[in-house]
């Protein structure tokens, strides 16, 4: 205490004169309109500059969390539009099944594995049977062709690629409707074939192919790509390059689609089969 | 020590009233705003002890500042002034002290000591007390060149007065 006495004593001249400038600079800005607004102002900017910079920061510590509301969110929003699309059409169905209200269920989902080089390629989606994925249900991305789910375990699920020799898709030409099967040629990412499109069809370069929505799997319209070139086949087909509209070098985020009414329609298709 | 009060509070009254009621009228071109109320803590005793100093320095810059309506700008410059002074008379001190019964003045420690003196403590006045009252560095050259000249007049009129003390004070 009595060391303390004594620094304060030793340091009184310094102490006395901060303390009086500070009383003497209260009376400058309480007194002075002109030097209080410069300094209301400066003290302002100081903390504003500061305020930006960490909600910065802090705004780009969250862009995990808010990449994943906004795709939550997206799910939600293409949920609603596709059951109150849905319930227009409603007295076409014949079952008035509340649960069957929805036509397309759309998950989200994040790719954790991904392969562009190989000829069958693959992908692995970071949800499963528990999220609600099932085997041939279809994967986009933004509204651009994936693929199709192969297999679910609990957590994970195995997507064929549009990148897959083996994996054929039902597209059409958007402006004319004529369909064809798409077909990956197994060399060059950004390129499919699509085959079967009769002579008579008319097409240029720059078409664009989307889904025909004639599998169970894709909903129609989804985008495949877009014309790039073709040429005659031998016999009545053209063969035609497309250039797929999804890059699959840079694939994150993708919706999973599943189709509700899958089961109803394939069980009847496989009876109009089985009557023939 | 105690004779030397009358003549302070007096010189204090007249400097007061010197620059009030003259020198806050006189503006050369602007620029040109000599403050010589700082006379009087130049002249203060050695002896005065440091926080007195203080005291009195923002009685007198309090003083100025309510009768030009500028409350705290003078105070704070004179306080500063004031603060600087014992170390300013440290580093100047002749080479065997300053002797007892002797005031800062130019007739006990000779014309090129004192002007070093008051030369050091006007500038650090009237800087401080021109860049408080702009307070902003966007004019800064301006306020630069206003706070030198100012100090030149100044330190001029504290010379001046030198000479009137030692006519009038003579023992």
């Amino acid at each position: 205490m009595r060391s303390l006495l004594n620094f304060l004593l030793r340091i009184h001249f310094l102490l006395l004169f901060i303390l009086i400038e500070v009383f003497s600079f209260t009376l400058l800005f309480n007194n002075n309109n002109f030097h209080k607004a410069r300094f209301v102002n400066f003290t302002r900017q100081f903390a504003g500059n500061f305020y930006i910079k960490t909600t910065k920061l802090k705004q780009y510590l969250s862009l995990v969390e808010e990449n994943k509301r906004l795709a939550e969110e997206n799910n939600r929003l293409l949920n609603i539009i596709e059951s109150t699309y849905k319930s227009d059409e409603i007295f076409f169905r014949s079952v008035n099944d509340t649960i069957l209200n929805q036509r397309y269920q759309y998950t989200s989902a994040r790719i954790i594995n991904n392969s562009i080089n190989k000829k069958h390629n693959f992908l692995t989606l970071n949800k499963g049977s528990q999220q609600g994925l099932r085997p041939e249900m279809a994967v986009v991305s933004n509204g651009n062709i994936v693929g199709v789910i192969k297999g679910v375990s609990r957590n994970y699920a195995t997507v064929i690629s549009v990148l897959n020799l083996d994996l054929r898709i039902s597209a059409k030409v958007q402006k004319n409707g004529y369909f064809g099967s798409l077909n990956w040629k197994g060399e060059g990412y950004q390129t499919a074939i699509l085959n079967e499109i009769p002579l008579h069809a008319d097409i240029q370069r720059g078409d664009t192919i989307i889904t025909s929505g004639f599998s169970t799997i894709f909903p129609e319209g989804i985008l495949i790509g877009y014309i790039k070139d073709f040429e005659e086949k031998a016999g009545s087909f053209y063969e035609i390059d497309v250039e797929l509209s999804t890059d699959f070098k840079r694939l994150n985020n993708v919706n999973v689609i599943g189709n509700l009414l899958q089961a109803e329609r394939k069980k009847l298709e496989k009876q109009a089969e089985k009557n023939d | 020590m105690i004779k030397l009060l009358p003549r302070y509070v007096l010189s204090f009254v007249l400097l007061v009233f010197l620059q009030v009621f003259i020198l806050n009228n006189i503006q050369f071109s602007g620029y040109i705003n000599p403050y010589i109320y700082v006379l009087f803590i130049l002249v203060l005793p050695f002896e005065t002890p440091k926080w007195f100093l203080l005291i009195i320095a923002f009685t007198l810059g309090l003083t100025i500042d309510l009768f030009s309506s500028t409350v705290g700008m003078h105070s704070s410059a004179t306080v500063v002034m004031a603060f600087f002074r014992p170390y300013v008379l440290k580093v100047i001190s002749p080479r065997d002290g300053y002797e007892s019964e002797t005031l800062p003045q130019l007739r006990y420690y000779g014309a090129s000591w004192f002007i070093r003196y008051s030369v050091i403590l006007i500038l650090i006045h009237h800087f401080f007390l021109f860049y408080i009252e702009v307070f902003r560095f966007t004019h800064f050259f301006a306020t630069f060149a206003r706070a030198v000249l100012s100090s030149i007049f100044t330190i001029i009129l504290v010379l001046i007065s030198q000479y009137f003390y030692r006519k009038d004070t003579r023992r």
